[in-house]
């Protein structure tokens, strides 16, 4: 059951086949085996249990809510929840309880979605392994799975097999690492530069960022407001669709959010991409890519091409300039939005009380990582007055630039841009740490994260497995606003390559859900 | 909440729970009480004559002062600027914050609207350019009562730029001129009000109350065209009295909903702006005056003893009665000024750009807001001139009373008495009576509807003036009472009966056959004597006018 999609296990709890409290039960379990992922922060079970009891009787009674009323999900933990401890991996708000709840997180649970916990992450959303958060790092799920664990044992290797665990990406890579473990049916991310796609291209799993503006801040504890949006991670693109639907719309606690309604939607089947006109940017073919990676995305451009669309190269010349931009901008913006972390009004307060500003330096020092305190000295000598005109207005100008290569390639005729989502696969932790978490950001970013300078929507879909057995995703980048065209090209380009179900056999001790699993496997891109 | 002790704070002030404004930063008001004891302790104004020259000294040049002024006033609205909590001045500490006051994570700032219409309604009236695109910053430093460690204000590109405000000083005495002077404005903005710090030296603690933080404030820029303390003032209670008829902000200083920061250097005519000051906190218009003038005299003395100005920023000491520099601002504040990414441009219209078929509710016209402005306070002036025919200083002296103006034209509404003699019963007995009591005009036991109805009662005689005054002080102590009551009560109105009258003035005429002489002998002072003598045989019920006429009738050859 745990192995289904959020769309069938809604058909399950519509028919009865199961009931929310069972299911519920089921991923509570599943969470406790899988603890040493550590992919959740806070699970909270007595509100899951108690959350799942109130959909089983909506059910009972005829009146489920829809199609999450009973489903388990999870929240990244930089998403204020009523009630539930909300620490965004960070000493500085630990034992910090929020409340409210984030937009996002209140529409889910008036949907009747059951909330499993909050998802661990890099402190305060910085980073790309999932590795540099207070309560240490997510392991993924694929480092267990039997896929990996074969291709391993060919090759020999005299490292410690609990030390050969892999990175999950990040920084959403507790949502990633719950969804591929089968914890979930669909979880929050966030992503202000790649931090949802990149943990699902690692996991395996599909990571939504929406369009700028279609999905409320109001509740998400800001990286960089202006590129924060909350992402969908889920097991394939039907699922990110619903949960977008749910999601979609203007708040009015979020001045950035689009005026226009947003109706629910049911993502069509697309069966003709012969109309279509996917664009590859040159620029992408980065010489970092791993031979893999770009194989695979050269046959993702021959499916499409095969299948009668319109595939051309395409040009977006400033890309090269998106990760110095991006670093001025987010060390900027950062250094604002973690003012407020003085430890007067919530979250950690040191003992020093000598003065106000003793009290401050320490509280900060404390509560901080050195990856969030680098970004917040950066950021501040950025907008000092002297420098500002060089590198904060530099920024922004070169931000624009970098939107207006994407305008010009839609405006064009290219429906979406189709890239790698990362270099290569899952790096085993002891390899990811041998780099500072900054150049790390730099090289993992380096795809998703002029989607984030331009408001657009991007999607990253698994693809395939690695020769190490190790998933693969690719990235498929649409017109501002145009999320549902994307997801369903995306839908479409998922259902041809037909991703490997993670076999967690070992884990999971479900002999049924995984024997369903292994039917579906299948893998169409062949090496 | 509460902080360790801020360590600055060490101002030597005396006072156990002390409360300190934040100083240096953005015109935080000081706390009530200290303001008000301040304004009612002190009673000397500092009217001192305009600038300059100042006992200069043989060969040298004379001084000019420059006075610029930046003025933040608390917008009147129901809620905060960027949240839905309301807005109450002393209510219970920390009793009016919402989650995003108290900058919890995640929160973000939705403009109000109200604030919006009244940031354009005051730049209207200040004959500002209402910028059709204006945009919001972050002003970045920390303090315990500045929960975000930014305040969201409006650095860049301001709601309203390029006004102008026209205000008058009187100039010498009777009979004085009236001259209008205009200061420039260089930009209103919109920006967020900070939470109050009161320190307790005792606990060696700092208590924070964000009540106040996220108010709305405008911050009026005034370019430097004053050169002394009264006519900064001048400009300042023009400028509230604007904001006052607007109801765009109560701009009660005692309140904190108006603080004045002054701007000030002097120079020598026809050479470059010397080096300037920047006093803090002006927060009664009486001080503002006087602090303004000790600072150009302690230039000037400065100057001439051959020492420098330095930039700094200082504050008043109304006990010493000058200014003193403030030790919170010594190293140089870098502000470090960010685009606010919460908020998209503010967009205003006119009727013209309005986009067609756009929502009222969210769309703001500024046509729409041109034309509800009520009157201004120098339109008032003129209209009661014209239609009264007061004096210009009579004018003034009726707005300068919160609810003055209303009383008077009610009185007039229901007396048939001349506007002058209204004029001269409000601003003399009545508001006499007020200050003598220190009673606002709607604290006044005596209603509109009884002054018009006591003027009436004089206007026809049926009293004589000095009776109308026993009646004005018996209205003021016995409420209820109308005038003709207390009159008929007291006996008060004036003989109408010729034959006593005639009769009381032969009696006195009998009674003293010496002043009779005295006046047939042509002493013109004589007669009044008589007039006082019938007066007092009447218990002043007679009318002097009356009395004149009948004793000269009997005393003519």
């Amino acid at each position: 059951m745990l192995g289904r999609t959020l769309r069938e296990v809604s058909a399950a709890l519509k028919q009865g086949q199961i009931t929310p409290t069972e299911l519920c039960q089921k991923c509570l379990s599943l969470i406790k085996k899988t603890k040493f992922l550590n992919a959740y922060i806070t699970v909270s079970e007595e509100v899951a249990l108690k959350q799942a009891e109130e959909s089983e009787k909506r059910y009972k009674k005829g009146r489920s809510l829809g199609d999450l009323d009973g489903i388990p999900i999870a929240v990244k933990d930089n998403f204020s929840t009523s009630g539930i401890e909300t620490t965004c991996a960070s000493n500085m708000l630990k034992g910090y309880v929020p409340p409210y709840n984030a937009t996002v997180v209140q529409k889910l649970l008036d949907q009747g979605a059951v909330l499993m916990g909050k998802t661990n992450l890099d402190e305060f959303a910085m980073g790309s392994g999932s590795t540099d958060g207070a309560f240490g790092p997510v392991k993924n799920p694929w480092s267990y799975s039997k896929q990996y664990r074969e291709k391993r044992k060919q090759k020999p290797h005299g490292e410690n097999e609990d030390s050969d665990w892999l990175i999950t990406g990040g920084s959403s890579g507790g949502s990633a690492a719950a969804v591929a473990a089968f914890t979930c049916f669909a979880a929050l991310g966030s992503d202000t530069g790649g931090s949802t796609r990149n943990p699902a291209a690692h996991c395996g799993v599909v990571g939504f960022k929406p369009s700028y503006g279609l999905v409320s801040r109001h509740g998400l504890i800001p990286l960089v407001n202006s590129m924060d949006v909350p992402g969908i991670l889920t097991r394939c693109v039907d699922d990110a669709a619903i949960v977008l639907g749910m999601l979609a719309g203007h708040d009015p606690k979020d001045s950035t959010t689009i005026q226009d309604p947003v109706k629910p939607f049911t993502l069509p089947t697309l069966t003709d991409v012969s109309e279509l006109c996917i664009g590859i940017p040159k620029e992408y073919l980065a010489p970092e890519l791993s031979c893999e990676v770009r194989s695979f995305w050269s046959k993702a451009a021959n499916l499409f091409e095969s299948e009668g669309a319109k595939v051309i190269e395409v040009s977006l010349p400033h890309t090269s300039y998106s990760i110095v931009c991006y670093h001025v901008l987010c060390t900027s913006e950062v250094a604002s939005n973690m003012a407020r972390f003085d430890g007067l009004e919530y979250g950690h307060r040191c003992d020093i009380n000598v003065s106000t500003e003793a009290m401050y330096a320490a509280t900060r020092r404390e509560g901080f990582n050195d990856v969030v305190r680098g970004r917040i000295l950066a950021g501040n000598f950025f907008l000092l007055k002297e420098n500002y005109e060089n590198y904060f207005i530099k920024a922004q100008k070169v931000r624009r630039l970098i939107a207006n290569d994407f305008v010009k390639v839609f405006n064009s005729g290219v429906d979406v841009l189709l890239t790698p989502t990362t270099l290569q696969e899952a790096a085993p932790y002891l390899e990811f740490i041998k780099e500072d978490n900054r150049t790390r950001s730099a090289q993992d970013d380096i795809f998703t994260q002029a989607v984030n300078m331009a408001g657009l929507p991007a999607v990253s879909v698994p693809v395939a497995l690695s020769n190490q057995g190790l998933p693969i995703g690719l990235q498929f980048i649409g017109r501002a606003f145009c999320d549902q065209q994307l997801l369903k090209i995306a839908k479409w380009f998922e259902k041809q390559v037909q991703f490997p179900v993670i076999q967690l056999q070992e884990l999971m001790n479900d002999g049924s859900s995984v024997s369903e699993i292994e039917k579906l496997a299948s893998v169409s891109l062949k090496h | 909440m509460a902080a360790p002790m801020l360590r600055w704070w060490c101002l030597g002030r005396r006072w156990l729970l002390a409360c300190i404004d934040g100083g240096s930063r953005h015109g935080r008001g000081a706390a009530i009480g200290f303001t008000s004891s301040r304004k009612r302790g002190q009673t000397s104004v500092a009217q001192q004559p305009l600038i300059t020259s100042q006992k200069s000294r043989k060969g040298e040049h004379e001084w000019a002062a420059v006075v610029g002024l930046e003025i933040h006033a608390q917008i009147s609205s129901n809620s905060k600027l960027f949240s839905g909590s309301r807005v109450h001045f002393a209510a219970p500490p920390n009793s009016l914050v919402s989650f995003f006051d108290a900058s919890l994570p995640g929160t973000l700032p939705v403009l109000n609207r109200r604030c919006v219409e009244a940031a354009v309604m005051t730049g209207l009236a200040l004959n500002c350019c209402i910028n059709k695109k204006s945009l919001f910053d972050r002003k970045h430093y920390f303090y315990a009562d500045l929960p975000a460690g930014y305040q969201i204000t409006q650095q860049r590109l301001p709601i309203a730029v390029n006004g102008s405000l026209a205000y008058s000083v009187c100039v010498g005495k009777k009979p004085s001129r009236v001259i209008t002077k205009t200061v420039r404005i260089k930009q209103i903005q919109l920006e967020q009000d900070s939470g109050k710090s009161l320190h307790d030296e005792l606990r060696s603690q700092t208590l924070i109350d964000l009540n106040r933080a996220g108010v709305g404030l405008l911050e009026v820029v005034l370019e430097p065209d004053m050169s002394c303390g009264e006519e900064a003032a001048t400009a300042v209670r023009e400028l509230q009295l604007i904001l006052q008829a607007l109801g765009t902000s109560r701009a009660n200083m005692a309140e904190g909903q108006l603080r004045v920061d002054a701007n000030v250097s002097v120079h020598h005519p026809g050479e470059p702006l010397g080096v300037r000051t920047e006093v803090k906190n002006l927060n009664s218009a009486k001080f503002l005056a006087k602090a303004i003038d000790s600072e150009i005299e302690r230039q000037i003395h400065e100057l001439e003893n051959g020492r420098e100005i330095l930039n700094e920023t200082r504050s008043f000491d109304y006990k010493l009665g000058c200014t003193m520099p403030m030790r919170d601002k010594e190293g140089k504040q870098d502000y470090r000024f960010m685009p606010e990414p919460n908020l998209p441009p503010l967009l205003l219209y006119d009727t013209e750009s309005l986009p067609p078929g756009a929502d009222p509710q969210q769309v703001i016209n500024i046509d729409w807001i041109r034309e509800q402005l009520p009157e201004l306070p120098s339109e008032t002036r003129e209209r009661l001139i014209q239609q009264y025919g007061i004096l210009p200083e009579h004018s003034f002296a009726l707005l300068n009373e919160v609810g003055l103006l209303e009383f008077f034209q009610n009185v007039i509404k229901e007396t048939r008495a001349e506007p002058k003699k209204v004029t001269s019963w409000v601003l003399n007995i009545f508001l006499g009576f007020l200050k003598q009591q220190n009673l606002a005009v709607n604290e006044s036991p005596v209603t509109p509807s009884a002054l018009a109805e006591l003027l009436n009662l004089l206007d026809r005689k049926a009293i004589s003036s000095t009776a109308a005054k026993q009646v004005f002080e018996e209205l003021w102590r016995s409420e209820g009472k109308t005038p003709s009551q207390i009159v008929s009560e007291k006996q008060l109105e004036l003989m109408q009966d010729q034959e006593a009258l005639e009769q009381a003035c032969h009696t006195v005429m009998e009674g003293h056959p010496q002043v009779v002489m005295d006046v047939k002998r042509g002493n013109p002072r004589a007669i009044n004597k008589l007039i006082g003598l019938v007066r007092k045989a009447t218990l002043s019920r007679a009318d002097p006018t009356a009395i004149k006429e009948i004793l000269e009738r009997k005393l003519s050859p």
